[in-house]
């Protein structure tokens, strides 16, 4: 009898905090990250200027610096981050389980991942499109004269269904042959499985960098999709939501009020300068960040236009020109909405 | 009233009993409690959910397709089905080689001859003990960086072509000619087996032996010949057209660097279980069929290995099911099979990974048992009656 009513006494005291469990729902991610003293952001494997580590494990690129503000607004501090590197198929699961706080990995705005997901974009940090490398010896000029060829593509990404509408709409064939990762992808084009490889441009000129004989394969000119790269955050969690895209939006912004981790904290009359530097205005407020949150990002990260060169510039060995990536002051797209 | 439910709860029948129910009653509440738990958070974070997507399009390309219709405009049903199609091709190409690599090694591995031996449990011991994903991704780039490319392939008569993208072979049109070829096949088969039947039978009887080989080759291989040579059934063959070879049939170089390794990385645990099994079986049988004049290979064939089986066919069942299992490892090389197309690539598309993930494992537990369904009735013919 003893036995019996303990084994019960246990059984129900389980099931009573495993129901208890249901109830609760995590949805404060600034404090999560503020009690934890780190920011968990979720990068890819290894893409070359947008995140990839060296060779002692520190991590770089115009991904990972978005990471780096959002740590130097909630934290203070730029270099607490812990980087987990997903493959495009893990991405955003690691994301809707909580395992990362944010994901910053070169992945495409697309309706169906910011509306049926659970997860919304919080902006754009690269206007990228989708382009073609092939081999110089097959002497191709045109996407067009691509008829019947076979391609080499990343799974779990856009490129797959972008390559597919492509052809579709142009009535012209194609085999596709996918793999896991990108260094497979390239081992495959290398190895004369398929005659050209499908990515993202800015990835092509990095991938083809590291070709055993770059000058065998060339990039055409072609862009067939959009691609706009940003990063993603939970869709339960607004301020959080906030946090990430203003302080995409801070570096933008900085860039454009020409103030750049030099210059952060010298004297200004302007008072946009001022608001940026967290001497007037309460734009901190609403965000539930110090006052200084906006300065801290540009201080020890840089604006847009720093992160831009220092990584996938033309200084780099990636020599991606700034295209529609520049200002809409200067002629391209890159526009941050007012801070006031 | 309470001793009498205190002498209940004594019973050992009753409490057996108690004890089961409330067993099931705490499963079961702790599954609905998970299930519930999980809806209500996909609810909170407003995933989509539900089977809806089946019959959204794809959109995506897929590199093998054995015989269904499959275009980017199709259905992810559609694309699922295509995995499972893949699926199973090569889960069965790996099994049928498997077995008869199994075989043949397996009782070389018990052969008197030194050098015979030597070398099955060379091969054994190799590759038994290299983990089967770098064996897929060994053979793979073997594959791809030893044969030549597309323009300088590898040409069998010009009907046959093989290159370091995959093996090209003729495609039969359909067709009147085609369904003749096809029955005289049939009929041929269908003829041989009456023919085996009242050979046999004939055996039984008198004890002559009649040699039925040439009856095979008459009428399974060359009856359809001689039936497509007379009504000239029409053969598509592939030729290579800007940059690749078009018409025909082709099955992918991921496709058979996948079932190559499959086969004699699962060949090396059938074959340790043809051993034991042979070596289960009592010497003196062994020495009966020589006494009565049998040659060693009758004594093989028609005394041991019957009862070899008896022991290593449950083994296999296993090593069969593990291969069909592995094959979810395509995604390494790009074998386009349910894992890589429905758990991969739609995964990724829809997002719905409780769904997705849920029907790709239906599919892999309806495979696995319909395996054992059909080899555990054939294990139960093999074994003795009465027993």
């Amino acid at each position: 009898m003893n036995q019996l009513l303990k084994i019960s006494a246990v059984s129900l005291l389980t099931i009573g905090s495993f129901s208890a469990q249901a109830g609760i729902f995590h949805s404060d991610t600034l404090k999560d990250v503020q009690s934890k003293g780190s920011l968990t952001c979720g990068v890819s494997t290894g893409t070359p200027g947008f995140s990839s580590p060296d060779s002692s494990g520190n991590w770089s690129g115009i991904d990972v610096d978005v990471c780096r503000a959002v740590a130097a607004a909630t934290l203070g501090d730029a270099k607490k981050v812990k980087f987990v590197p997903l493959t495009a198929k893990e991405r955003f699961i690691a994301l809707s389980s909580g395992e990362i706080d944010m994901l910053s990995r070169n992945t495409t705005w697309t309706h169906t991942r910011d509306t049926s997901l659970g997860l919304t974009f919080a902006g754009v940090n690269y206007y990228d499109g989708q382009g073609f490398m092939v081999k110089k010896s097959l002497g191709i000029n045109n996407v067009k004269e691509l008829d019947g060829a076979s391609f080499c593509i990343q799974a779990g990404t856009t490129t797959e269904l972008n390559l597919a509408d492509y052809f579709r709409s142009n009535k012209m064939k194609f085999k596709a042959v996918t793999y896991d990762t990108s260094a497979q992808t390239k081992g495959g084009f290398e190895a004369g499985r398929c005659d050209a490889l499908t990515s993202d441009v800015s990835q092509l000129a990095g991938l083809r960098s590291t070709l055993k004989d770059p000058s065998s394969a060339v990039v055409l000119g072609d862009v067939i999709s959009k691609e706009p790269l940003g990063p993603v955050v939970r869709k339960d969690d607004n301020t959080w939501l906030n946090i990430v895209r203003w302080s995409l939006n801070a570096m933008i912004e900085a860039e454009e009020l020409g103030i750049t981790s030099a210059t952060i904290d010298d004297a200004s009359t302007s008072p946009g300068v001022q608001r940026l530097q967290g001497k007037s205005g309460k734009l901190n407020e609403s965000l539930g960040l110090d006052k200084d949150w906006s300065r801290n990002i540009i201080a020890q990260v840089g604006n847009y236009g720093e992160s831009f060169e220092r990584n996938i510039g033309m200084s780099t060995p990636i020599q991606l020109p700034r295209g529609v990536n520049q200002l809409w002051i200067k002629g391209g797209i890159l526009y941050a909405p007012a801070f006031r | 009233m309470f001793t009498k439910l205190k002498s209940l709860l004594y019973n050992n029948e009753v409490r057996a009993i108690l004890f089961q129910v409330l067993a099931v009653a705490v499963i079961a509440y702790f599954a609905y409690q998970a299930f519930d738990n999980l809806m209500l958070n996909i609810e909170q974070r407003g995933i989509r959910s539900g089977f809806g997507f089946l019959n959204d399009e794809a959109g995506f390309a897929v590199n093998d397709n054995f015989f269904l219709e499959y275009s980017p405009a199709s259905t992810n049903l559609q694309a699922f089905y295509v995995g499972i199609v893949n699926t199973l091709m090569v889960a069965i190409t790996g099994i049928f080689l498997a077995s008869i690599i199994g075989l043949i090694v397996g009782i070389a591995r018990l052969s008197s001859n030194y050098l015979i031996k030597k070398i099955a449990t060379i091969y054994i011991e190799i590759f038994r003990n290299i983990p089967i994903l770098l064996q897929i991704l060994f053979w793979y780039s073997i594959a791809l960086n030893a044969l030549p490319s597309a323009r300088n392939s590898i040409n069998f008569f010009d009907t046959i072509f093989l290159n370091s993208r995959g093996l090209y072979l003729p495609k039969p049109i359909m067709g009147f000619e085609l369904y003749i070829v096809l029955a005289s096949f049939v009929i041929g088969i269908v003829s041989y087996i009456f023919i085996k039947k009242r050979s046999n039978k004939k055996h039984d009887e008198t004890g002559i032996k009649t040699n039925t080989i040439p009856h095979f080759l008459g009428l399974v291989l060359l009856l359809p010949i001689v039936a497509y040579f007379v009504f000239g059934a029409q053969l598509e063959y592939p030729a290579l057209k800007g940059f690749n070879f078009k018409g025909g049939v082709d099955l992918s170089i991921e496709f058979f660097a996948l079932a190559f390794s499959l086969s004699i990385y699962t060949a090396t645990y059938i074959a340790e279980a043809i051993r034991s099994g042979v070596e289960s079986v009592d010497k003196g049988q062994k020495e009966a069929a020589a006494a009565l004049g049998l040659k060693d290979s009758w004594a093989m064939r028609l005394v041991i290995l019957p009862q070899a089986f008896r022991v290593a066919i449950p083994p296999i069942i296993n090593q069969y099911l593990n291969l069909t299992k592995n094959s979810s490892l395509a995604a390494a090389v790009g074998y386009t099979e349910l894992v890589t197309i429905f758990s991969g690539t739609v995964l990724n598309v829809i997002g719905q990974a409780i769904e997705i993930i849920t029907l790709t494992m239906l599919v892999y537990l309806t495979i696995s048992l319909v395996i054992s369904l059909i080899l555990n009735t054939f294990n139960k013919k093999m074994q003795i009656k009465g027993n």
